[in-house]
């Protein structure tokens, strides 16, 4: 899967992108917070829900029940502040 | 092409020009531009940059021009939206709908700028006096969106 971080996410995380293999415990948006969550640090404070995320699939916007698979470009980032 | 997201700056007496005679029939031209405020949130604002996520942002954009379109009845619809560094009184955005009658295009141009605020990725960093700082989104630009959910077009 290829992962993507953007805005205030990607500067906390200190990383833009990576490719990672997702573990059979990971089936939608919840579980890929929690596994990227366990991490730790950064990782813990971003994805364990305390700071407002969205999360796109496949460039749409998805909802934290949404199905994702190892094909799937994965995004997360804050809340949308253009226009 | 209905979408572009740019660096540079846009012409808009040239963009509503050209959507104006694209049609004969064409009745009402309404246009909306965003500007770099040089305040925000009580800080003086020196500058901002504006990041995206390329290939969702122009996905998100034509898929609101085309709900858009298919919700009233207009001709056509234009998003220009800029990244990257801007200065004060930059231009930020530029929306032209164009139809027969006002009243339809006035609708179209704040459903597209509602929905642009709250579903194109895009964000802001500020740069003021105090340093840097990322926009936090605002309830209200939510609130704006949820109001075409309740009306029936």
């Amino acid at each position: 899967m290829k992962l993507l971080y953007f805005a205030r996410l990607r500067e906390s995380l200190g990383t833009s992108a990576e490719e990672v293999v997702l573990p059979g415990s990971v089936t939608d948006i919840r579980s890929l917070m929690d596994w990227l969550s366990a991490r730790g640090g950064q990782w813990q404070q971003e994805f364990s829900g305390n700071r407002p995320l969205r999360a796109a699939i496949n460039q749409a916007l998805a909802n934290e029940s949404a199905t994702v698979q190892n094909e799937d470009e994965v995004a997360f980032f804050p809340p949308v502040t253009g226009g | 092409m209905t979408v572009r997201v740019q660096t540079e700056d846009f012409d808009t007496g040239a963009e509503i020009a050209r959507l104006r005679l694209a049609r004969p029939d064409t009745g009402a031209v309404v246009s909306f531009i965003g500007q770099v405020r040089d305040l925000n949130d009580g800080s003086r604002v020196s500058a901002m940059t504006l990041e995206h996520y390329p290939g969702m942002t122009e996905r998100a954009l034509e898929a609101i021009v085309a709900q858009a379109k298919s919700r009233w009845n207009i001709f056509d619809a234009l998003v220009i939206h800029r990244v990257g560094v801007l200065q004060a009184r930059d231009q930020i955005v530029l929306v032209v709908v164009t139809g027969a009658h006002r009243g339809e295009a006035f609708s179209a141009c704040e459903f597209i700028m509602d929905y642009l605020k709250t579903e194109a990725p895009f964000w802001k960093k500020e740069q003021t006096a105090e340093g840097e700082r990322w926009v936090d989104a605002r309830t209200s630009d939510e609130e704006a969106k949820l109001r075409w959910k309740e009306d029936a077009a």
